[in-house]
Order: structure tokens, then C-alpha cells, then sequence
């Protein structure tokens, strides 16, 4: 018998995503691009972002390896961030570290979607860094100039 | 041998983790301690506390004793000539970081060679990538093959004349390799290089005499073989350590101070700075008693049914890669990747079915690189461990597949 925590830490729609990553590859240049790692368990990941005139961003991939919790992450961030302004990105990136740190509720729990499935991850602190790595290569690419 | 009453002994392994019993397969990473063992701590702390040497007072002397009692132990267990070539140190890292402190700031030049694997551990390059950038020297390797033992026919090119330390694992912890220590070492003897061994995955898992091996230095860990945390020993060809200059500096390791300068002591005290890890001494000291009632030969079979054992079964699972030697001597481990789940993903599933494996680089990411995997799931064993339990880790890798393919 599996544990609760551990069906919740990979629900389905989490396991589909890291099978099945969606955005996966680069963008051509001109384009933002960040590299994250986990230096501790080997975990990496690339991002390109696409961001238009207006700051919206228009397009973003991502390429890499690593557990399903980091994968599946990184394919759901791509999906949920595309047409976003780049406020809008950093808002729903705080309030996705808020849940799977467990660290106070959302501001804007309807804004992350499907992204909520990953709050099982606030029972495995050990995962939190795989959750966050694409979010922190996309916050260090959406810094870039 | 009756394995399962010598389980018995180690109190931790009877316990339910997340509804399950306990398996525990991360023996190389650190082993478990038998009641005698911990009992010894209790017994140091609660009856013979003090500071060793100088002081004159019963506590001090009955510490004192226990604490070079294990000196001998230690030499016994390793076969060294004398326990004055023991030196007490945190572990296998301490050991290593002190030959090339001490010896290898000493005798290393711009130009000279220091000769290691592509299967070693961190600790085991690391320090040397330091003494290298210090001294001018350079680094070589000796590549790792296909099937996880390294590129003898290499050997012979690589070890020549400029090679003035060949350092190397005897049981690499991330392939099960048991090198050819006494063949490697000969070979370095011959060309005059000094040899360092680090033994942290073969003491206390099989007879080892460093002077039938030859090596002029042994690094290992306390804690890997049912002794404390925080307390290793390395052993000296005391020609050597008398040659070299202290490492650090303070009590203990002097015979004259005056506010100017000092004279220090002879091996092993000259290494051996500061008040030491003295409950950590005597419970290594007890380990090794233990160790040695089962016997060495004995507890090297076991492992070595172990790891046949579990390489047999595992590699059964659909979709399994498993690392190192499929075949004839493997040290008590297995690492493995699975094409259908990371690591850590098959750990965090393992952990749920109280099954504790660990997954990662393993402290080799250069031999991680070398057989592109980001990191493996390793199984480790010790004596304590059953072939039921590798029963069920093949069960949970089954299960895995279910769920994660």
C-alpha cells in the first residue's frame, strides 16, 4: 500500500507531465535564457523566454534532467507562464513557493491551476529545491537584459 | 554463522518505518551500531569520562587506557606493524587531507605526478586537486571501463617514474569494484611512488593487512564499519610518518613549547592536535571487538552472498542498468538506474515502503559523467542484512515500475 503523502506527492497528472513534459526543447535566439541546477542530487534545467515589446512573454521551453517532481514542474511552469506578463509570472511564482513550501496560503490560489497538484510536495522538504528549480532559472532569466 | 541472532544485536533494525519493517540498505553511506557499541558509550560516559593522558587522577587513566587499547585494535585489525602507525582522525576525509598536507606539501614539485581513478570518491580528489594547485603538480587518472573495473593496460603507461603518490579506492562505494590493491600497489613500488589506499568500503568488511598489501598509507572510517560517528584512523608506513611535519598544531602533539617555537612528538601523537574524539576511540575500539567475534573472512562471505544475490535477482527488473561487475567479486553494494524513474523519485518510493536506499551522485560525479547517468539508486548492505530483504527490495522494484512506467 502506497501512503497518502507519497499518492499525493505523484498524483497522476504529475507523473503524465514528467512523462510527458510539454515545451520541451530550446528557442532560437533572440531570447532570455537561464540555467539551474541542483547541485546536491544533479537535477538541471534550461529555460529560453520569448518576452515581446510590451513585456508579455510570448513563448518558453525548457530542456534538462531530473526527478519527476523537477520535470514535471518545469513542463507545468511553461504552460501556465506563456502569454503572461512578466508581473503576472512573478505573481504566480510566489504563490506557487508558497505552496509547496507550505509557507501561508496564495494570494491567488485560481491563478496556478493545475499548478496546485504540486502542493504535496510541503510534506517532502527535501523536494522543495526540485519543485523550485525551473521557477528560479526563470526568475534569473526573466532578470537578464 | 547465525546471521539473524547477530541481527539481533543491532537494536535499530527492529522498528515499522511508514507501516513497514525496516530495511536498511544505505550500509555504505553509514552502518548501523550493535548494542555493544552503543552500550560502550553509555558504560565510557556514565563510569570513565575524562581527558586523556597527562592528568594522573583514576577517570583520566581508565579513559587513557581504553582510548590506546584501541590503537592496538586497530593495528591488529589492518595488520599494521606497530600502533604507533595508527592515527586517530574524523574519518576516511581527515585521513586523506592529512597525507596531503603533511607529505604531499613536503615532498610534491611542479612536475611530479599524482596518480588516481576515474572511480573515485570525492575525498579521494579532492585533496589532491588542492595539493596540485598548491605545489604545481599534476593530476592523472586511470579510466574506468565498461564493466566498472579499471583500465589495467593503462597501468603500465601511466605509472612511471614521475608518479610520486598513486592513490586509490580499494572498494569503490559507487561500483562495488574491489580493485587490485596488492598487484596496484607492487606496480607503484616499483617505480618509487607512494601509495594511499582508501579503504572506507573494505575495513571492517574483509581481512585486510597493509603489510601484505603494501600500501604506505590507509585512510578509513569508523562509521562504516558499527563504530561512532566522527572518528576514522589513518595508518602510516612509520618511516614515512616519521618524515613528515605535523599537521596542525596545538596540545597534545608537543614536547617543548617555549613562546618562541616548539618541538613536537613522535608518530602518532605529533598528528593528533587538541583534546581528541575520545568516547569516539573507545566505541571504535568496541566495534572492532565485535567485528572480529563474528570474524572478518565470515562477515566478507555474507557480503559477498549479498551482492551476488541481490545482482542476480535485480537484474530481473525490466528496464534495470546495473553498474560494475556483473560477475565474480563485488564489495556489499549495489547501484543501479532505472530507466523509468530517477533516483530520487525510486528512493522517495522505496523510503514509503520502509525500504532506505540513497540516491544521487554518491560523492563520483566524474563516474557519473563517465557512464552518462545523472546519478544511480544505490543498495548497500552489511552483515546484518538478509536475503528476504533483498526479496523485498526487488518486490518494491516492481512495484516502482508499476508506478512510475
Amino acid at each position: 500500500m502506497l501512503s497518502d503523502d507519497l499518492r499525493d506527492l505523484y498524483q497522476q497528472v504529475i507523473l503524465d507531465h514528467s512523462r510527458n513534459p510539454r515545451n520541451r526543447g530550446e528557442l532560437p535566439p533572440p531570447c532570455l535564457h537561464a540555467h539551474g541546477d541542483n547541485p546536491s542530487c544533479g537535477d538541471e534545467i534550461d529555460v529560453w523566454v520569448k518576452v515581446k515589446d510590451d513585456g508579455s512573454i510570448e513563448d518558453l521551453k525548457f530542456t534538462g534532467q531530473g526527478c519527476a517532481i523537477s520535470q514535471a514542474s518545469a513542463s507545468m511552469m511553461t504552460q501556465k507562464i506563456k502569454g503572461k506578463s512578466k508581473t503576472e509570472a512573478a505573481a504566480v511564482r510566489e504563490d506557487f513557493r508558497r505552496v509547496v513550501m507550505g509557507d501561508g496560503a496564495p494570494a491567488n490560489e485560481d491563478a496556478l491551476g493545475e499548478l496546485i497538484l504540486l502542493e504535496g510536495v510541503q510534506k517532502f522538504p527535501q523536494r522543495v529545491k526540485c519543485a523550485m528549480l525551473a521557477w528560479r532559472a526563470l526568475e534569473q532569466a526573466l532578470e537578464e537584459k | 554463522m547465525d546471521w539473524h541472532r547477530i541481527r539481533s544485536d543491532f537494536p535499530i533494525l527492529d522498528q515499522q518505518v511508514h507501516g513497514h519493517p525496516l530495511v536498511y540498505l544505505d550500509s555504505a553511506a553509514s552502518s548501523q551500531k550493535p548494542r555493544a557499541v552503543i552500550q560502550t558509550l553509555t558504560h565510557y560516559y556514565e563510569r570513565d569520562n575524562a581527558n586523556v593522558h597527562r592528568a594522573l587522577h583514576e577517570l583520566s587513566n581508565r579513559a587513557t587506557e581504553a582510548f590506546e587499547a584501541t590503537r592496538g585494535k586497530v593495528a591488529r585489525l589492518i595488520g599494521a606493524a606497530s600502533e604507533d602507525e595508527i592515527i586517530f582522525t574524523r574519518g576516511t576525509t581527515e585521513g586523506i587531507n592529512l597525507v596531503a598536507s603533511t607529505w604531499g606539501t613536503q615532498n610534491l614539485r611542479a612536475g611530479d605526478v599524482i596518480l588516481l581513478t576515474g572511480m573515485e570518491h570525492h575525498s579521494n580528489l579532492v585533496p589532491w586537486h588542492l595539493l596540485a594547485q598548491r605545489t604545481g603538480a599534476t593530476l592523472k587518472h586511470i579510466s574506468v571501463l565498461d564493466d566498472g573495473t579499471l583500465d589495467l593496460a593503462q597501468i603500465d603507461t601511466l605509472l612511471n617514474e614521475q608518479v610520486k603518490l598513486f592513490a586509490f579506492v580499494h572498494v569503490s562505494n559507487s561500483l562495488g569494484t574491489i580493485n587490485p590493491a596488492k598487484e596496484l600497489i607492487a606496480k607503484a613500488k616499483a617505480v618509487g611512488a607512494v601509495t594511499l589506499l582508501d579503504g572506507a568500503q573494505s575495513v571492517g568488511h574483509m581481512p585486510i593487512d597493509v603489510q601484505d598489501l603494501g600500501c604506505d598509507f590507509l585512510a578509513f572510517s569508523g562509521h562504516k564499519m558499527c563504530g561512532p560517528t566522527g572518528i576514522g584512523a589513518l595508518y602510516g608506513r612509520m618511516a614515512l610518518l616519521e618524515s613528515m611535519p605535523p599537521w596542525h598544531g596545538g596540545g597534545e602533539m608537543i614536547l617543548n613549547v617555549t613562546l618562541e617555537g616548539s618541538t613536537y612528538k613522535p608518530p602518532p601523537h605529533r598528528f593528533e592536535a587538541g583534546t581528541p574524539d575520545i568516547s569516539g576511540v573507545i566505541g571504535l575500539g568496541a566495534a572492532i571487538d565485535y567485528l572480529q567475534a563474528i570474524g572478518l573472512e565470515n562477515i566478507q562471505r555474507h557480503d559477498h552472498n549479498l551482492a551476488n544475490y541481490a545482482v542476480q535477482l535485480m537484474g530481473e527488473v525490466h528496464g534495470i542498468r546495473i553498474l560494475g561487475p556483473l560477475s565474480g567479486h563485488r564489495g556489499a553494494l549495489v547501484a543501479f538506474h532505472l530507466d523509468f524513474a530517477h533516483p530520487h523519485d525510486l528512493v522517495e518510493f522505496a523510503n514509503s515502503h520502509g525500504v532506505a536506499m540513497r540516491g544521487g551522485h554518491h560523492c563520483t560525479q566524474p563516474l557519473m559523467r563517465r557512464f552518462k547517468v545523472p546519478g544511480t539508486t544505490r543498495a548497500s548492505f552489511y552483515f546484518y542484512n538478509t536475503l528476504e530483504e533483498i526479496n523485498r527490495l526487488v518486490e518494491v522494484l516492481h512495484l516502482a515500475r508499476k508506478f512510475f512506467a
